[in-house]
């Protein structure tokens, strides 16, 4: 699977779960000094982001705590073997990129509005994923578990409604298929 | 008459057989556009099951195409 990413990776339009995003980009997270130099995090700063590898979730959640935060939630969502009754072998998720990106990004600010917390980060995977692998992951700091609870779900929830994300599921007798639930 | 570069994902993508495609079309709005397209390729979703996105921003079903857009048609997602 590292192979295909590989070479994948070499041919921009030969990744269609990238779908609608002019010029890749790899995934940045906020490193320290970024945190040093934005104290106030700027407005550009990238809340939401697609991954298209496995992302580390320690450096996520470090970039999240300071002296302010008492409570920190986080969501991790997994590719599990089963959905419904069928035996799940592996899944693709798919995203229209750029929309994607900024609706995801809406749903984080709203998280910051609605909610009173520090700060809050999703990260969601595309392309190829095994099962036991992380698909998702939201994390939120707050001074007070309620609301670090609160927007968390928040997150997940909208991000699941709304953020344009597909998942394509392949199944043990070898058949495969999208998942379209009726709103 | 507006031309446009359609975007199809997941089901969509299936039933066209294309991920993008350039078309003409004289459709009054959205929702006619994706009534045109649906019935050249069998798009298995009624209108009403589906947002719309033009340029990158989800848009409303009534506006007028517009020539030189890109318009995306999202079915129901399924991230998470």
């Amino acid at each position: 699977m590292v192979d295909a990413l590989l070479a994948s990776t070499a041919l921009p339009n030969a990744r269609p779960w990238m779908a609608g995003r002019d010029d890749p980009k790899p995934v940045m997270f906020r490193q320290g000094w970024q945190k040093e130099k934005f104290p106030n995090q700027s407005p550009q700063m990238k809340r939401f982001t697609l991954a298209d590898t496995p992302f580390d979730t320690t450096t996520l959640r470090a970039n999240l705590l300071d002296e302010r935060v008492g409570g920190y939630a986080s969501f991790e969502g997994w590719v599990r073997n089963h959905n419904a009754d069928r035996i799940v072998h592996g899944l693709r998720y798919e995203a229209y990129a750029a929309l994607a990106e900024s609706e995801g990004e809406k749903v984080l600010d709203e998280a910051l509005e609605k909610f009173d917390i520090i700060d809050a980060r999703c990260v969601h995977r595309v392309g190829d994923l095994a099962i036991g692998e992380l698909a998702v992951w939201v994390g939120v700091s707050a001074a007070h578990r309620d609301a670090a609870f609160a927007a968390c779900r928040y997150v997940i929830d909208e991000v699941k409604a709304r953020v344009p994300i597909w998942k394509h599921e392949r199944y043990r007798e070898g058949d495969a298929g999208w998942l379209h639930p009726e709103p | 008459m507006a031309r446009m570069t359609i975007l199809y994902f997941a089901a969509l993508r299936d039933a066209s057989g294309v991920a993008c495609e350039v078309v003409d079309s004289a459709a009054p709005d959205l929702r006619a556009l994706y009534n045109e397209l649906q019935a050249r390729h069998a798009l298995p979703f009624p209108a009403r099951q589906l947002r719309v996105a033009v340029d990158g921003d989800f848009a409303a079903w009534d506006e007028a195409p517009r020539d030189g857009t890109e318009v995306a048609f999202i079915p129901p997602v399924s991230g998470g």
